[in-house]
């Protein structure tokens, strides 16, 4: 513990005393923060503060971090030492909380005037950073000293920073949009104005079924989810079994073909939907003409919304399913089937049940994708409007109001923590684990004749039909207006992706500049997103302490709420200090990382609830301490969760649409925000040329990590 | 040492992404079209030698984000999109004065300036009309319509779609329009008649133009110039400019109320109303009619002098209270009829 507890107090110190403690305007490698006692008050360190007398904020955290280090030199007793650190660190934490928040005097320190008077406050900086971080793991460091979590330092770390992140990124901005909620037009609190819009006719009206008029927004909302719920969960479960458990032909492309939904900007899968189905579409034309009936609008409305949502989160449920399907132990199965079970039989009543876990995750994440899904029905919804899209036009509509768009999400909210609850309930206490480490060789039983050739005409089916679609926007790119005019062109390629070698290797297409910027940041949020939602994942399977439930609710959070809310309440919450992010590459990182941590912490706990927690006890037995155990048993035996985590961290980085339109800069501009704008301006071929350079990318990127992660052996061959 | 790394990830980029504030920088947010926001913004570069960092927002978007943003503001200028959102911005303390001079701009330009006191400056004007796709109305043998009367005829049932004022700020235009035409009531019995052949209230503006040129639906109401670039793009587009006379949006350009680039902010006002850059629009198909009274109007925009214009009080329909009281009515009374 002193080695832990040093090594922080080192970093608390070198980050407080040497490092600028506001984010600085100037280059940070030119080291003027340092040296230049000229620098602007800003642009400085706390050593020049102090040495030009001009602060004494920094005392008590000075003071606690040289108390800490006398202490932890001189005091014998550990435990005494664990409850100083716990001590000090809260005190500093809140300290330094209580005065980026309240503390007058800081504020009015912290803030640059310009020359109108008008006032800019200043955010943090990398020594203010790191300073909290030193002190939350000093925190936890502590923590683990008075013998919690087994005293384990790693997991109480990780614990620490995973509740630390989720309230900063998460719990804070969210809870300042559903303020909003409860703000009457005063800007005072109205718990009346709340009620009334929460219980208001036109959420929760059911007048649809009665009468010609429209049903409230929360139940379209509920019913499209449930419905695509359960849809996917049943598409993505027959196409895990039909490439775990079949010789199907063509697991490969079938393989590809499920994943290239996720790879798609969702507006792409619209409009091909629409020339296919539209009143002017192929499909429609088709149908219209060999039997002789008018063409109808028939796609724009639920049923279009939801063939769209069915082709978008198919692959997501197949990606959860896939790895859970796998990991079933044949022993298992094995012995149901010399008690004389037929194959059949056998799937219902041992490898279905077995097999919980994913689906309810599987469920869950198609539930939660439906209700947050934007793109899909602003371009197929028709009249069929849904919480998302209601919650987008209250904030950006003509007659705006942030008081509703917070109710809305609230009523969205609740609509996801009871399918939360359920999924819970439905799980049950069971156990579900079937990766023991215990000798389990063999084979998994083939399906039933029967049951195996519907699987695998619905996955042909299927394919066949993302194929069409797909070919369609393949197609669209090289046409000169799609729908209309399909002469060849590749024009819209050129305009996007020209490079000229005149003087070098030049750039000039005008998609380049959000091309790059896209790959690099999805680039580095991905492994983040991996390791926060699979860490976070480990915990909550793996660990106990209190509060678990509402913890795991807590990172759910932000995936329930549409990107629209979470791009706002980003903008509210990290515009000003103390955490000032807004306008830089930073917080589309974050945005990413915390949108898409829920499906690393589904995935890995659907996976993780299959490793029996004797594999972990063994690796315990034998010496090894909790982090090689991890390394070691848990995650070469996680890959398939890794993998998808990755996969679709990165993917959804690139292609998410209403969180990312509110937060990208000119400097920092996304490809999709770019497409949108694109196709807003009716220039669709450059929008879907666009589209199909990142689909390939996407697929790309994908097969490289396959590669690079490689398979899990669960058993001998 | 996962979060070690994440802590080093982290720290590493918000060393590399301090925020710009030197001198000669501006940073625009662009709600007209993309290409004219591309060109104008290199043009300006071209002249001053500022270095613009310039994105494309719509209007709503916008609105939203300085809304977020009022305390700490990261643009300066607000260059384009319909002129509602703008004069909201202006009735929040959002947007400052620029300090324009804006007797050479044409009336209803300055009158943007007059009802805002000079935060918000009208540079474009379009009017408000029907479009329709010719191949369906042939194909139904269904006569065109001339009129905002004819939309009413029930043989145009569910061949009609709008856009709805409860998230569209053209939706909002066209209801105004009509209480202006006709006085409340009558307008409100009217889009009750209308509202018996709509298909569809859509979210975007936009959006009915653009499904009529596709085919996807056969009568649109939206802005003309919309229309015409649809036309121009080879869509069978056929507009109409109704003969009880029409409406019309003013785009309007703002600075943002703490502009860290003040200086800049007022060079692309100035910059952006010159008549030489106005002209720039319609090499880029944007076929609005330009605010300065010395600009050449382009051939393809809708000729505001051929078109009946009614004299559109941005004052009173443009205020937050008659939206709000009007809206409410729209979904009290009409909403419901569409099916």
């Amino acid at each position: 513990m002193r080695r832990t507890g040093y090594f922080w107090l080192l970093i608390g110190m070198v980050a407080l005393f040497l490092l600028p403690w506001y984010a600085i305007e100037t280059s940070f490698w030119n080291f003027s923060w340092l040296f230049g006692s000229k620098s602007s008050f800003q642009n400085k360190s706390t050593f020049l503060h102090i040495y030009n007398n001009s602060s004494v904020i920094y005392a008590p955290l000075i003071a606690a971090l040289l108390i800490a280090t006398f202490f932890t030199w001189r005091l014998k007793n550990d435990v005494s030492l664990a409850k100083l650190y716990v001590g000090i660190s809260i005190f500093s934490i809140g300290y330094i909380i209580i005065q980026a928040f309240f503390l007058d005097g800081f504020i009015h320190l912290a803030i640059d005037q310009n020359s109108d008077g008008f006032k800019y406050p200043l955010g943090l900086g990398i020594g203010g950073f790191l300073t909290c971080v030193s002190f939350l793991f000093l925190l936890t460091t502590g923590v683990s000293g008075l013998g919690k979590g087994r005293g384990d330092a790693f997991i109480i770390g990780i614990i620490g920073a995973i509740l630390a992140l989720v309230l900063v990124f998460v719990f804070y901005p969210v809870s300042q949009i559903l303020v909003q909620a409860f703000t009457g037009e005063e800007q005072r609190l109205d718990i009346g104005h709340f009620f009334n819009n929460f219980l208001g006719k036109d959420i929760w009206s059911l007048a649809c079924l009665t009468s010609s008029n429209y049903c409230g927004v929360a139940f379209n909302s509920l019913f499209l989810a449930v419905m695509t719920g359960l849809g996917t969960t049943i598409l993505g479960l027959a196409f895990a079994l039909v490439i775990t458990r079949t010789n199907f032909r063509g697991k490969k492309i079938l393989h590809i073909l499920t994943v290239v939904p996720i790879i798609t900007p969702p507006f792409v899968i619209g409009l091909a939907l629409i020339l296919l189905f539209g009143r002017t579409g192929i499909i429609t034309d088709f149908v219209a003409d060999t039997l002789d009936i008018s063409k109808t609008r028939w796609v724009y409305g639920f049923t279009g919304v939801y063939i769209a949502q069915l082709l978008s989160f198919t692959p997501i449920a197949f990606l959860v399913l896939v790895g859970v399907v796998e990991g079933i132990s044949p022993s298992m199965e094995e012995a149901s089937q010399t008690l004389n079970a037929n194959a059949w039989t056998t799937f219902k009543k041992v490898s279905l049940p077995l097999m919980r876990p994913g689906l309810a995750n599987a469920f869950l994440i198609g539930f939660i994708e439906s209700i947050a899904d934007f793109g899909n029905p602003l371009i197929l919804g028709g009249n069929f409007s849904v919480l998302s899209t209601d919650i987008y036009y209250s904030i950006i509509g003509s007659s705006t109001s942030t008081s509703k768009a917070g109710t809305l999400a609230i009523v969205l909210l609740c609509l996801t923590l009871s399918a939360f609850v359920i999924q819970r309930a439905w799980l049950g206490k069971k156990s579900y684990s079937t990766i023991t480490g215990k000798g389990d060789s063999g084979k998994n039983i083939e399906l039933s004749p029967k049951f195996s050739i519907a699987c695998q005409s619905i996955t042909v089916i299927w394919a066949t039909f993302t194929f069409v679609v797909y070919s369609m926007i393949l197609f669209g790119s090289f046409v000169k207006l799609w729908g209309y005019d399909n002469s060849f062109t590749m024009d819209h390629y050129t305009r996007s992706f020209a490079i000229s070698f005149e003087n070098g290797i030049n750039f000039v297409g005008v998609a380049w500049d959000s091309y790059f910027t896209t790959l690099i940041i999805s680039g580095i949020a991905a492994p983040l997103t991996a390791i926060v939602g699979l860490a976070t994942a480990y915990i909550l399977v793996r660990q106990r302490f209190a509060f678990k439930n509402s913890f795991e609710f807590m990172t759910m959070l932000s995936f329930a709420i549409p990107g629209t809310v979470i791009g706002v309440s980003y903008i509210m919450a990290f515009n000003t200090p103390p955490i000032e992010l807004t306008g830089t590459a930073i917080i589309l990182i974050v945005v990413f990382i915390f949108r898409n941590m829920p499906v690393g912490v589904r995935g890995g706990i659907a996976a993780m609830s299959q490793l029996d927690k004797s594999l972990d006890e063994a690796s315990i037995t034998l010496g090894a301490n909790s982090f090689t155990t991890v390394r070691r048993v848990i995650l070469p035996l996680l890959k398939p969760a890794i993998l998808a985590a990755l996969v679709y961290s990165f993917v959804r980085a690139i292609t998410s649409v209403s969180a990312v339109i509110f937060l990208v800069s000119a400097e920092h501009n996304m490809a999709t925000s770019f497409i949108v704008g694109r196709v807003e301006n009716g220039e669709f071929g450059i929008g879907i040329a666009y589209s199909t350079v990142l689909i390939f990318t996407m697929l790309a990127v994908i097969l490289l990590m396959q590669l690079l992660i490689g398979k899990r052996r669960l058993r001998s061959k | 040492m996962n979060k070690f790394k994440y802590g080093v990830a982290v720290a590493c980029l918000l060393v590399s992404s301090s925020v710009a504030l030197a001198d000669g920088k501006l940073n625009v947010v662009c709600s007209t079209e993309q290409s004219w926001c591309d060109l104008i913004t290199s043009e300006f570069e071209k002249e001053t030698g500022v270095d613009v960092s310039m994105i494309r927002k719509s209007t709503g978007e916008t609105l939203a984000q300085i809304r977020a943003e009022a305390k700490n503001p990261k643009i300066d200028i607000w260059w384009g999109g319909t002129g509602d959102p703008h004069l909201v911005a202006a009735e929040e303390d959002l947007t400052q004065p620029s300090g324009y001079d804006t007797s050479k701009l044409m009336g209803w330009a300055r009158g943007m300036a007059n009802i805002s006191g000079g935060k918000t400056i009208g540079i474009y004007a379009g009017a408000l009309g029907i479009g329709y796709n010719a191949d369906l109305i042939a194909e139904k043998n269904i006569p065109a319509p001339k009129c905002w009367k004819d939309l009413a005829d029930p043989v145009y049932h569910g061949e009609v779609q709008v856009a709805s004022p409860n998230s569209s700020g053209t939706a909002y235009t066209e209801l105004a329009t009509f209480v202006q035409l006709f006085g409340e009531d009558k307008a409100f019995e009217l889009l009750g008649q209308i509202g018996k052949n709509v298909n569809q209230y859509t979210k975007s503006g936009s959006a009915p133009s653009k499904a009529t040129a596709r085919g996807e639906n056969t009568i649109s109401i939206g802005f003309m110039h919309d229309m015409v670039k649809l036309a121009t793009s080879g869509f069978p587009m056929k507009i109409v400019s109704p003969c009880e006379g029409t409406g019309y949006e003013v785009g309007a350009v703002s600075i943002i109320k703490g502009a860290r680039n003040l200086e800049n902010a007022k060079k692309w006002v100035e910059f952006g109303l010159r008549p030489k850059t106005q002209a720039l629009a319609a090499t880029v198909n944007s076929f609005q009619v330009p605010s300065h009274s010395e600009s050449t109007v382009p051939p393809e925009s809708p000729d505001l002098a051929s078109i009946k214009l009614i004299d559109y009080d941005f004052a009173t329909y443009g205020s937050s209270e008659t939206r709000k009281r009007l809206i409410d009515r729209w979904n009290k009374e009409i909403k419901n009829i569409a099916k």
